[in-house]
């Protein structure tokens, strides 16, 4: 089907209660934002989103860095980097003069680092050979989320991009990132790590015997909980880091007060779906109840329709009307189903709809509605009879193309059996298609629940829509398209991308 | 049939609900199943339309024949001191250890101990007998952690058995280990039609494996109906606009002619036709993807009107109908 079939629809815009509208391109053109941090549950997009935002930031002039935590292969493919890693990589391709870069983030190198950075070669090597040690850089509970953030203040320190976009980590809830730096933070800075330090400096002090016996006793919980050498591990760590403790909590503060900052905006992104816009409106309380900046909701992958006008129930009802088994079968069964009441009762179409000709009379559009065609109306009834003599299988075959049996006896009742049975097959797309758009518009109303829900929580959070694509990024221009799609005011619809 | 289920499958795949339906499917004919949610985000309530559940197993559906599920929502923290208490006595130390910030190192970043305690709790419920010797539980299903993280959760015991090589820790994880590296259990995963979740679900599967853990069952979720066969998008790609414009003003959608009412869909109907179509496409070639994996495929519809409690039930149905329970 030629492209120039898909142009001009108008839009319908379905939304009920109008969210105020989230302008991404003056975000990322202010040369005063300096960090965006894209967060949301799993599957809603949020790599994909991130790396769209940063392309376009490029494009528009910026120098960007986008740290993604843990991207697609293809995601990382469609920057043109095989494998991204932890050092930050250019990206080719972009357009104007920005710059794209982009990484990975490698927890356990991150790590490392922050520990070679901060003791002496010797000290390093114990602490980077320790069991304990290895276990906790490899990706436990925390420590990705702790090595993000680690990972920002590094990249803001370096001051050699003028925008930094992250990712963030696939938390089992979107919330993990915000509380996982403190919680290590606070361990590797706190009472336990003192404890298990020495209890002998506790100990001498006086008034303090009472918190002793506690504390041999924990320790002695610990070793029997963990096993003696574990918690050897874990002293003989603790006390190679134990220059660097006070570091770990200044660190994750400092990088909480950074996202505080009003260089920094939030995107808390979602898709129309229950579960994630649950947790998209966690996330928005959280983000105020800790004082960081939102900037707004990206909501991905939505749906719109060109032919929202008709709803699913009449769509339908339609297509019943259509597929309604038996008609077509029937002596002059076809100019009956012509002649149904709806399409009688229908102001714009007058009545008795003749039998057609074939469809490929493409001519026939403009009068189809008026002009009742004496001659093809008398010859219905016998082509139809005809038809079912001939081709007695003709009534159940709905896999008809238009291109009627022409290599056939070239019979005039021939070409009137093929004609009518071409008609049935369009009626039967045509079924399907109605079908299609009911499935659709049932969706878009499902969408739109979930959302009105949201709107209806936080009427002052802005909104960006994103429409669904069909299949995923492969490409720059594929997040190109992304990115124009998260900058404009209301999704293209589904004609529109297809041009 | 494995007794421990896990349901593991990518973010937004409907894991959750697959398990749910999945331990109402099993609990037919008087059998009782136990769903475990080890990510303390009380999905299981939302979908039962019941309060956030405690750490307390508590019954939450009956199935067709009588059948039971019980829920349980495990908290890391709760279980720990579970565990000081029923193998140490350690009531008052263990609340020392909570105030020192013990418990909360241990559970949430102490080296795999949060996963220990979680795969051990449902382990537990696994191995279960009450008085009779009968086990308590008919089959044990655990709403897991994603794809991505799925093998790292359960073979995470391997690692703490590494890591304290002796202890009772150590010989937790060695009996956790023993459970889920069984037959025992079976690890499913769902995913959607979609490249990046079936991308997702190959390298899950194939570490999976390489971690020697029992893969199970693909579960296609989401599946939207065939509306159109390849025939059909034939026709789509042929057929006139004029004659689409007829057949829907024969169904009563207003005229045909150039701008009624009837004629304005066809533009619209057959663009979403087109989208269909390249989504068919896509689907085809994923679906072929799953194929070469080699497991026991199975689908599950997408629900018109969203998910619900009645909506459970008709996937517990649908997984029954095709075997899985």
């Amino acid at each position: 089907m030629s492209a120039d079939r898909i142009h001009d629809q108008g839009s319908a815009p379905r939304r009920l209660s109008p969210a105020p509208v989230l302008e991404l391109d003056p975000l990322l053109d202010d040369p005063a934002t300096r960090i965006v941090v894209c967060c949301g549950s799993g599957g809603v997009g949020k790599t994909t989103t991130a790396a769209a935002l940063g392309l376009r930031a490029a494009e528009r002039g910026r120098k960007v860095v986008v740290l993604t935590i843990d991207p697609a292969r293809r995601l990382a493919q469609s920057m043109g980097i095989d494998s991204l890693d932890n050092t930050p990589r250019r990206v080719k391709g972009v357009e104007g003069d920005g710059e794209l870069h982009a990484m990975m983030l490698d927890m356990k190198r991150t790590f490392d680092e922050i520990v070679e950075a901060h003791a002496d070669p010797d000290r390093a090597a114990a602490i980077l050979g320790n069991p304990f040690y290895q276990s906790l850089s490899a990706g436990f509970a925390g420590t990705q989320e702790y090595m993000a953030m680690e990972k920002l203040g590094q990249l803001r320190a370096r001051d050699e991009w003028d925008l930094i976009v992250v990712d963030t980590p696939p938390s089992r809830s979107a919330l993990d990132f915000l509380d996982a730096p403190k919680r290590l933070g606070s361990f590797l800075d706190g009472k336990l790590i003192r404890v298990l330090l020495a209890p002998a400096k506790v100990g001498g002090r006086a008034g303090m015997k009472f918190l002793n016996v506690g504390m041999s006793m924990m320790t002695g919980a610990l070793g029997k909980l963990l096993g003696g050498q574990l918690l050897k591990d874990v002293q003989t760590f603790v006390a190679a880091m134990d220059s660097m403790f006070g570091g770990f909590r200044t660190r994750a503060d400092a990088t909480y007060k950074l996202l505080q900052a009003p260089g920094t905006a939030f995107l808390v992104v979602a898709a129309p779906e229950r579960d994630a816009l649950r947790e998209a409106a966690y996330f928005v309380q959280r983000l105020a109840a800790e004082d960081m900046p939102l900037a707004g909701l990206v909501l991905n992958r939505v749906h719109g329709s060109g032919a929202a006008q008709l709803s699913a129930e009449r769509a339908l009802a339609a297509a019943e009307n259509l597929e309604e088994p038996g008609i077509v079968d029937q002596d002059g069964g076809k100019a009956g189903l012509r002649n149904s009441p709806d399409t009688q009762g229908s102001s714009v179409s007058p009545a008795p709809d003749p039998e057609r000709e074939a469809p490929t009379d493409a001519d026939r559009t403009s009068d189809a509605d008026h002009a009742p065609d004496a001659a093809r109306t008398t010859g219905s009834g016998t082509a139809t009879a005809k038809a079912t003599a001939t081709t007695p299988d003709a009534g159940v075959d709905t896999t008809g193309t238009t291109e009627p049996h022409a290599d056939r006896a070239a019979t005039t009742d021939a070409d009137r059996t093929a004609a009518s049975e071409a008609d049935r097959a369009v009626d039967d797309l045509t079924a399907r298609l109605l079908r299609l758009h009911a499935e659709r518009m049932h969706l878009l109303s499902r969408e739109q629940r979930t959302r009105d829900r949201f709107t209806a929580l936080h009427p002052e959070v802005p909104v960006t829509e994103v429409a669904a694509l069909p299949g995923d990024v492969h490409d720059l221009t594929g997040l190109r398209d992304i990115g124009n799609r998260l900058a404009t005011e209301r999704p293209e619809l589904p004609e529109a991308a297809d041009a | 049939m494995s007794r421990l289920q896990v349901v593991s499958g990518k973010g937004g795949t409907g894991k959750t609900t697959v398990a749910a339906a999945l331990a109402l499917a099993l609990a037919t004919a008087g059998k009782r199943t136990l769903l475990v949610e080890v990510e303390g985000r009380q999905g299981i309530a939302q979908l039962f339309e019941t309060e956030a559940l405690p750490y307390e197993e508590r019954k939450i559906a009956v199935a067709s024949g009588g059948g039971e599920v019980y829920a349980l929502a495990i908290d890391p923290e709760l279980a720990l001191l579970d565990y000081l208490q029923m193998f140490y006595k350690l009531g008052g130390a263990g609340r020392a250890l909570k105030k020192l910030g013990a418990i909360d190192f241990a559970t949430t970043i102490a080296p795999g101990l949060r996963d220990v305690l979680l795969t051990g709790k449902a382990c537990e419920a696994v191995r279960r007998k009450d008085r009779n010797g009968r086990f308590v539980y008919d089959y044990v299903v655990m709403d897991a952690p994603p794809t991505g993280r799925i093998t790292r959760f359960l073979n995470v015991n391997d690692e703490v058995a590494g890591l304290a090589r002796i202890g009772p820790i150590h010989n937790q994880a060695q009996a956790v280990m023993r459970v889920l590296k069984s037959p025992e259990t079976a690890v499913h995963l769902v995913t959607l039609l979609e490249e990046m979740p079936v991308q997702e679900t190959a390298d899950g599967i194939s570490e999976l494996r390489a971690a020697k853990l029992p893969v199970g069952r693909v579960i296609v979720n989401m599946v939207r109906p065939e509306v159109l066969d390849e025939d059909g998008l034939e026709l789509v790609r042929t057929v006139t606009r004029s004659s689409v414009a007829r057949s829907l003003s024969t169904a009563g959608l207003g005229g045909a002619r150039r701008g009624g009412r009837a004629e304005r869909l066809v533009d619209p109907l057959l663009a979403q036709a087109e989208e269909y179509a390249e989504r068919y496409a896509l689907e085809h070639e994923q679906r072929a993807v799953l194929d070469e994996l080699g497991l026991p495929l199975h689908e599950l519809p997408l629900l018109a009107e969203g998910m619900d409690l009645a909506g459970l039930y008709q996937l517990a149905n649908e997984l029954r109908k095709q075997g899985i329970a």
